[in-house]
């Protein structure tokens, strides 16, 4: 039970760890010289982006070099770089296995993104306007993860919710990509309130955002203040890793670029709600406490609902957003463990990042074969034509349905057993959520690989060019072995101790515990079905009408319908009364006034009749009037 | 003594009064504004004989300046207004109006 957090130490040494800040300024200043010298970088932006990324990254490993050669009690180093916000807020960084493993999944798969980009944007003419903002996105991003206070972590996640407007609307002229922006703005604001709110409640009871100080003024006993703050931050986390009841704008946010969705899903945007919840684990969500409860709960009832709207896409990268939901699910229910399941949730988060990355780029890879079609119900067949990419995509769907030995298998059973010798009803659910997730993954993989052909007439599917394929592959590598290596005797787990506490001794991985053996036996079944259904049997290229329980995982379990007539309806009620009231109430006393004026003046304008002796008559009778007013009152 | 003189001023300056509401042609209107400032030059000649003292006839002096100057400019317009319009009468020329 002991959590052994180590002290965070200000560093001293003069070696990359003092120029982490570096991380973050060279995709930010990739960003500002593709932004602001606009279409003279066109020729190059591309390069530039990709360079930048992957300066971020050689920047990464060797500071994890360096991290690694601390002792486990020195292995968290805070570096300072400038007064903030005087008396309240010390900008600086935190590097330590925490935020070291989040910034190489950033840097390399984002990386990987950057590269597979050059070919799948090389038709657009926005290319370098696209490269600007994924630099943008993975600067942010590594700011949230880096900072060592709650200030620097909220703009960084500004930052990622901004480039991720921009990323999701980047064909802004297709209306429903600027209506799915829009609603991720949106949507993320209302989880942002929560962060900042949770914030100001921090800052007010605490007196500090650091998470240096913190350690030493939040006891680790829950009280009220702390379950508040502990809520409020996972609301903000559930904006931005889109969980119930946040989840609606993930699914809208298909419209942005393939790419886009890869990188929100795999390597940034959607763990911060993750990291969020686990770098404040120790503070604000100790194990036991109610705020981490409700983090499982959140979890787990996410993973589920995601798995069933996944269930019902035919829509190819809509069923991934659905699994991402789902897989970001398991790690949320991790995260609400206590630091039992901090190492599995990263874990997953990691092999996540790469199996769903290689999923995403395989779809787009399928995509950009197909004229841009999306439907799987159009796929089918495919595995001939494109053969790196159906290899590539089936290692990422073997490690995502936790096949024996790859990737996913380690990491989310890890999460499941954790769950269910914690809290067992929630561990069981998820045992079920990983059975639907090796029925819907099975039933994607074969619409589009396997039967018949059902393509467009003018659909001529070929493997796409190596430097998309390349990204895929060392994806693909990722998915198969990482699982293992993190995992097995307890690298990962070891390695976050110093970070996120635990016991010393790392769980011993079990091959052969009931709820794993459960779970394979549920991803058998749930893959026989989707073979029999999908596989076997002919798939119609028109979506059948289904049962209502189909029709309910269509429309994403209504989500979108509840936030309408829940919050979007009263709201334009609101907003027509508000308008009525301006218009009649407030436009009509202004006018009205002005049509008075208008009118008397308009009538007085007759007595100007031209006429010099009617003048003349007014002039003496006024004068006369002035005389005997004068005589009245006697002072003449 | 002096009552008369009041007398006659006030009824000159009835008779001009009249005929400036009623009279249309420009130049008998004209010549009835004369008539109302010499009545009001007789009333301050008058009260300065009865006061005894000279302010009365400066500012008498000094009404006969403005008149004159008035006539100058009131002629002027009237002929022009005669010559372009072919009418002296105060009621045609009401073009200023709302």
């Amino acid at each position: 039970m002991e959590s052994e957090i180590a002290q965070i130490a200000q560093y001293a040494g003069d070696g990359v760890i003092g120029l982490s800040w570096l991380m973050i300024a060279f995709p930010l200043v990739g960003a500002f010289i593709l932004l602001v010298f606009g279409r003279f970088t066109n020729r190059w932006g591309h390069l530039l982006g990709v360079a930048m990324s992957l300066a971020s990254f050689v920047v990464a490993v060797l500071a994890f070099m360096e991290l690694i050669g601390f002792g486990e009690d020195q292995r968290r180093q805070a570096v300072h770089l400038y007064e903030f916000i005087p008396g309240m807020v010390d900008m600086g960084l935190l590097v330590d296995p925490l935020s070291i493993s989040f910034a190489l999944l950033i840097t390399g798969v984002g990386s990987l993104i950057h590269i597979y980009s050059i070919g799948y944007m090389s038709h657009d003419e926005h290319r370098r306007r696209f490269f600007a903002y994924l630099n943008l996105f993975v600067a942010a991003m590594l700011l949230l993860v880096l900072a060592d206070n709650y200030v620097g972590l909220f703009i960084g996640w500004e930052g990622v919710g901004l480039a991720s407007y921009l990323l999701i609307g980047f064909w802004q002229f297709k209306p429903s990509a600027a209506v799915a922006a829009k609603k991720a703005f949106v949507v993320n604001r209302v989880g942002d309130f929560g962060l900042l709110v949770g914030m100001f409640v921090i800052w007010t009871s605490f007196g500090t955002l650091a998470f240096k100080d913190l350690g030493a003024k939040v006891s680790g006993a829950e009280n009220g203040v702390t379950l508040a703050i502990g809520l409020l931050l996972l609301l903000g986390a559930c904006g931005k890793s889109a969980q119930l009841p946040l989840q609606s704008w993930l699914l809208d946010a298909m419209e942005g670029p393939t790419p886009v969705s890869a990188l929100i899903h795999a390597a940034t945007m959607v763990t911060a709600g993750v990291y969020l919840v686990v770098r404040s684990g120790a503070f604000f969500f100790p194990e036991g406490s109610g705020a981490a409860l409700a983090a499982a709960i959140v979890g787990a009832v996410t993973l589920l609902a995601g798995a069933i709207i996944g269930c019902a896409k035919d829509d190819i990268k809509k069923g991934l957003a659905g699994s991402t939901m789902s897989q970001i699910g398991y790690m949320m229910l991790g995260a609400g463990l206590g630091p039992a399941g901090y190492a599995f949730a990263i874990g997953h988060l990691i092999t996540h990042g790469f199996f769903k990355a290689d999923l995403f780029l395989g779809a787009g890879s399928i995509m950009h074969g197909m004229n841009d079609e999306v439907d799987m119900r159009k796929y089918g067949g495919l595995r001939k034509y494109m053969p790196v990419t159906f290899a590539t995509f089936f290692i990422g769907y073997l490690a995502i349905i936790g096949f024996p030995l790859l990737s996913g298998y380690f990491t989310k059973d890890g999460i499941i057993e954790t769950a269910v010798h914690h809290q067992p009803v929630l561990g069981w659910l998820a045992v079920l959520g990983a059975g639907i997730t090796g029925f819907y993954m099975s039933r994607m993989v074969f619409m589009t690989f396997f039967g018949q052909k059902r393509w467009a007439d003018d659909a001529h599917p070929h493997e796409s060019p190596s430097v998309m394929t390349v990204p895929l592959m060392i994806l693909s590598l990722g998915a198969l072995g990482l699982g293992a290596y993190l995992v097995l005797g307890g690298t990962l787990y070891t390695f976050l101790r110093p970070a996120v506490g635990g016991e010393a001794t790392p769980p011993v991985f079990d091959f052969a515990s009931t709820p794993g053996l459960v779970t394979l036996v549920l991803v058998a079944i749930g893959a026989a079905i989707a073979w029999v259904k999908y596989g076997r049997a002919e798939v119609p290229a028109v979506q059948p009408r289904g049962s209502f329980v189909t029709t309910f995982a269509r429309r994403d379990l209504y989500g979108d319908a509840l936030n309408e007539s829940l919050f979007m309806r009263p709201g334009q009620w609101l907003t027509r009364i508000a308008v009525f009231f301006d218009n009649r109430g407030i436009d009509g006393l202004v006018n009205g006034l002005a049509a008075g004026i208008g009118g008397t003046s308009g009538r007085l304008r007759r007595v100007q009749t031209g006429f010099a002796r009617t003048y003349a008559l007014s002039i003496f009778i006024g004068a006369a009037l002035l005389t005997g007013a004068l005589l009245l009152v006697g002072n003449i | 003594m002096t009552t008369h003189y009041l007398v006659l001023s006030a009824l000159l300056f009835g008779i001009g009064a009249v005929g400036v509401l009623i009279r249309r042609n420009a130049i008998v209107v004209f010549m009835c504004v004369e008539l109302m400032l010499n009545a009001c030059n007789l009333a301050f000649v008058t009260f300065s004989r009865q006061v005894g003292n000279l302010e009365g006839q400066i500012i008498a002096f000094f009404v006969m300046v403005v008149a004159a100057a008035e006539v100058v400019v009131g002629l002027a317009i009237i002929v022009t207004i005669f010559r372009t319009r072919r009418s002296a009468s105060v009621d045609d020329a009401n073009l200023l109006k709302y």
